[in-house]
């Protein structure tokens, strides 16, 4: 087989992914040379390559197939890259803070999240089963460790323990998904199996893969009934790591569902819109109950995950461009809504540590009106108020759905999301309507900044990002069909 | 940047810029709190004059929209569309009017947290106009549905004692409705292609996908008016929302409802209007007989006066789904006028309750010893609810009783006959508050109106007795909107507009 690398000029499209793989193998050796019991020089170092990386991807980008059809750059996967990099670096300045206290003060971690969104960023561009399959893992395997990095607490040991253990078997699972679908099509490059599929027509071993492999991707985005992990996770683990998890590996495994669903199951459109439509309806309503009763804070956080996995699915059912817009632009105000969520709840510390639980929280506003504010202004962002961010997520997936005609799966999403008002506005409740009873030290200067951007961006939604990000997901979603 | 294509934006986001000032005073200073105050006034008082502006360049002749501007923005889907015509352009000023009202009203009255206060009630003055003069169909929600997360602020934070149910409820009632409205947007998109509400006007919808249209906006405007059976929030929110929020929430956020049945419901679903007129009226009937009789037995006040703003709506409901001029132009000048009365009444309350921290109407009796001039405000007022013929409340009334008399007489007699009752519970509220013998102990170091108290009462008399003498300001600018929807909707009903007029000429 003749090669298409030609040149180093004919690598362009895999630019961002080598220099990222360079650099965070620079990075490690750095760290092994410095090697000090906190290593700033390397957290420090991560965020810029991953600033250098976003800007290649951002500004550099080349459209391109690569070695042998296994990579694919196009502005689909661009927009997600620079999403995943974007959370990545976010979640490693949010991790800068009270490192020590954390975990997450020794240079792996740096290194191990840098590795992780080289993973990401594999599955974004995966044009193959094969690199699909290597991308995933790379992530997964990183965020397996980083989730137990935390090596003497026991909580953290658990969380990473059982990440490890349902994480393999997802895994497990999209691996056999991936050789059903080799066995029935003959082909493990994306555009080689549509052309088959097409052909052929489906066949039962064929839906067997599809579904084998959609159940291991619904574990990655923690779609109900693949969530189980999420809530223990989130709360066992460091917050700075759970701000990681919660923010690039969904957008990389999304975009990962968008395109194999989108592209590669074209014709199979009817199949996998039963499951899509499942996996949203059951991610919306299950998290909208299911988070009532919580009273820890992460907990909260990790069943709103889910439920705001669902509403992006909401527009992935519609099975149109206008509904790989709408997940497109949800993904987005989603990852700057978790940044803030995390930022606000790194920021929120007493003298006994991080605050835990929701009724901690009473009288924030009081205490800290800044951070209460940001807060307030996340949570009405998360029910989806108007005229916050959070609502033009809503508006467009939902419009998707109704423009495909899923009136019910329409009806259930809107319900759903006013049973989810219920809880986030407990926050708010605690947070104004009840007396102070803690207090609350002083926040990072770092967090501040995030806190104040991301409030700001949701507020001014309509008048700043919006129009912009909606014509970039329009040319995302172009390019996919 | 000319007059015509500026003010409505200027009228919508100045306020926001008042919030943004407030914002930069510096916290926890003595001034703190004085300096939101004049702020948040200075900002409402130029919002009012620019609404007078407003008022006195609006061409009434011209049934069309006017001051249009008209961009797209995010997407193909989600435009920057502004506009008044004859049936919102006065919800913008009596918006921009009751603004300074509250602020003043609560100058005193409220202590805690000055500066969050000014600025919530400032944003949501930009909602309520930022409702009345877009021509968005997704920024008419933004707005809509923006308008709860101040009141849910207002009522929470600075609310009585049972605030926090009050504020749930408040919010759970309109956003379930709300969100049923938004997926009949969506869909009005889907069919229709745009979000531009003056297209929309003009796209024939199929008549069974109608149904489920009007049915949706329904679920929302029938909670916002609200309409009985779907009232159950108001009496709650009300009574534990602070003066200056139970002001707000009885005279502008109630006409919300009221208003997307004009804008939406009437001219864009007529068929639909038609079919459920019936329906309608039922609730409309039942609301007026039913919430007034409830009102009889209320021990609270700022709950009584709650029901009878239901039952006030429900003259609204009947006059709107009339579908003739009559009633249409009743129903504008009823709630233009329950805005001026049941504010007003509300800022009674709150004057009393100021003094006494008690809203029981037991607590209070032979308040005219002390302080006539609170007893003769509160005299015009509470006439001015009972419908008496030289106040504005009559006019409305009166109107929406002709124009559904000449659609069915068996409403109308129903409506009358609710009139009588709500003259016997406001006739008894004011006996058992202002007229008896003054034996409370406490009452009687009790004082009259303040210099604040007056500012914010006698002008809201003047207006009420004003135009109830004189309605044609208001009437002459909403005829001509009010007679191109009638000709619009008859137009649209066609065979089904005759019988009705038959069956009412027997």
């Amino acid at each position: 087989m003749n090669s298409d690398v030609t040149s180093f000029a004919s690598l362009a499209p895999a630019y961002p992914e080598m220099f990222l793989a360079l650099a965070a193998l620079v990075l490690l050796l750095v760290g092994v040379v410095v090697n000090k019991e906190r290593s700033v020089l390397v957290t420090v170092g991560a965020v810029v390559v991953l600033a250098v990386a976003g800007f290649m991807v951002v500004f550099q980008g080349a459209d391109g197939v690569l070695f042998n059809g296994v990579f694919i750059s196009d502005s689909f996967s661009r927009y997600m890259k620079a999403l995943v990099i974007g959370g990545s670096a976010l979640a490693i300045v949010l991790s800068f803070s009270n490192a020590t206290e954390n975990g997450v003060h020794k240079y792996e971690y740096s290194v191990l999240a840098l590795m992780a969104t080289l993973g990401m960023m594999t599955m974004v561009s995966a044009n193959d089963l094969m690199s699909l399959y290597v991308g995933l893992e790379l992530q997964s395997l990183s965020l397996y460790v980083v989730a137990a990095i935390k090596r003497d607490d026991a909580r953290a040991s658990e969380a990473g323990l059982k990440y490890f253990v349902l994480g393999a078997l997802s895994s497990g699972m999209l691996l056999y998904g991936a050789s059903l679908i080799y066995g029935f099509t003959g082909h493990t490059n994306l555009q080689e199996i549509v052309v088959a599929i097409a052909n052929e027509g489906r066949s039962i071993g064929l839906i067997f893969g599809v579904v084998f492999l959609l159940a291991g991707i619904a574990f990655k985005i923690s779609a109900v009934p693949f969530h189980m992990w999420t809530p223990d996770v989130y709360e066992g683990a460091p917050t700075p790591v759970t701000a990681f998890f919660a923010t690039a590996p969904k957008v990389a495994a999304m975009a990962l569902l968008v395109r194999l669903v989108m592209d590669t199951f074209e014709p199979i459109t009817r199949d996998w819109q039963q499951i899509i439509i499942f996996l949203s309806i059951a991610s919306m309503v299950l998290a909208a109950f299911a988070a009532i009763g919580q009273r820890s804070l992460k907990r909260l956080i990790a069943y709103s995950s889910i439920g705001h996995v669902g509403f992006a699915l909401v527009g992935l059912s519609s099975g149109t461009a206008a509904g790989i817009e709408g997940v497109s632009i949800y993904m987005a105000i989603y990852i700057t809504m978790t940044v803030g969520l995390f930022a606000c709840l790194l920021s929120l510390r007493t003298v006994d540590g991080y605050v835990e639980n929701i009724d901690d929280l009473a009288g924030l506003s009081k205490e800290r009106p800044f951070v209460a504010a940001i807060m307030a202004i996340l949570m009405f962002s998360l029910i989806g108020l108007p005229p916050l961010a959070g609502f033009f997520a809503k508006w467009h997936v939902f419009l998707a759905a109704i423009e495909a005609q899923l009136f019910v799966l329409a009806v259930i999403g809107v319900l759903a999301s006013a049973v989810s008002a219920f809880y986030y506005l407990r926050v708010v409740k605690v947070m104004y309507f009840d007396e102070p009873v803690a207090r609350f030290q002083a926040v990072p200067g770092e967090l501040n900044v995030i806190m104040a951007v991301t409030g700001f961006l949701l507020v001014t939604y309509y008048f700043t990002v919006g129009s912009p990000l909606a014509s970039l997901a329009h040319t995302a979603a172009g390019s996919l069909l | 940047m000319t007059f015509e294509n500026s003010i409505l934006s200027l009228l919508t986001f100045l306020p926001l810029l008042g919030a943004a000032a407030i914002l930069l005073v510096p916290a926890g200073q003595g001034s703190t709190a004085n300096l939101s105050r004049w702020i948040a006034l200075v900002t409402t008082l130029v919002v009012l004059a620019l609404s007078l502006v407003l008022w006195a360049a609006f061409d009434p002749s011209n049934p069309g929209f006017q001051f249009v501007v008209n961009h797209a923005w995010i997407g193909d889907n989600i435009g920057y569309r502004v506009g008044v015509d004859g049936i919102s352009v006065l919800f913008v000023v009596l918006s921009a009017l009751l603004m300074p009202i509250v602020v003043i009203s609560s100058w005193d009255s409220v202590e805690s947290r000055v500066k969050e206060y000014m600025v919530v009630f400032l944003v949501l003055e930009t909602l309520m106009i930022g409702v009345f003069v877009t021509l968005d169909l997704a920024m008419f929600y933004v707005f809509f549905e923006g308008t709860l997360l101040p009141m849910f602020l207002i009522i929470g934070i600075w609310g009585g004692k049972r605030r926090i149910q009050a504020s749930y409820k408040f919010f759970f009632y309109t956003f379930v409705g709300s969100v049923l409205m938004l997926l009949a947007m969506m869909a009005m998109y889907w069919n229709a292609g745009t979000t531009d509400i003056v297209r929309l006007l003009n796209h024939p919808f199929p008549p069974e996908m109608q149904v489920w249209l009007w049915l949706a906006f329904f679920a929302s405007f029938a909670v916002k008016m609200p309409m009985w059976p779907f009232h159950r929030w108001l009496p709650e929110a009300h009574v534990e929302a602070p003066t200056a929020g139970s002001v707000i929430l009885a005279a502008i956020l109630l006409k919300l409802g009221g208003y997307g049945f004009l804008r939406f419901s009437l001219p864009m679903f007529p068929d639909a209007s038609a079919q459920f007129a019936n329906f309608v009226f039922l609730l409309s009937v039942a609301a007026i007989i039913i919430t007034s009789l409830v009102a009889l037995v209320q021990e609270d006040v700022k709950k009584l006066i709650a029901y009878s703003s239901v039952a006030h709506m429900g003259f609204v409901t009947m006059g709107i789904f009339a579908g003739n001029a009559l009633g249409i132009q009743g129903a504008i000048f009823q709630m233009l006028s329950h805005g001026l009365v049941s504010g007003a009444l509300f800022l009674c309350v709150g004057v009393v309750y100021d003094r006494m921290h008690t809203r029981d109407i037991a607590a209070y009796g032979g308040l005219v010893e002390r302080m006539p001039r609170y007893a003769f405000a509160f005299m015009i007022f509470t006439m001015a609810n009972v419908g008496l013929p030289g106040t504005s409340g009559f006019v409305g009334e009166f109107l929406t009783l002709i124009g559904v008399f000449q659609i069915n007489t068996w409403v109308a007699f129903g409506a009358a006959s609710g009139m009588i009752f709500s003259a016997c519970y406001a006739l008894w509220l004011y006996r058992r508050v202002i007229f008896g013998a003054l034996t409370k102990d406490s009452l009687r170091g009790i004082l009259d109106l303040s210099f604040k108290e007056k500012v914010v009462l006698y002008p809201l008399i003047v207006l009420t007795i004003v135009f109830g003498f004189y309605p044609a300001p208001i009437l002459d600018t909403t005829a001509g909107a009010v007679d191109a929807l009638v000709a619009h909707y008859s137009a649209a009903v066609g065979l089904e507009a005759e019988p009705v007029v038959a069956a009412a000429a027997h």
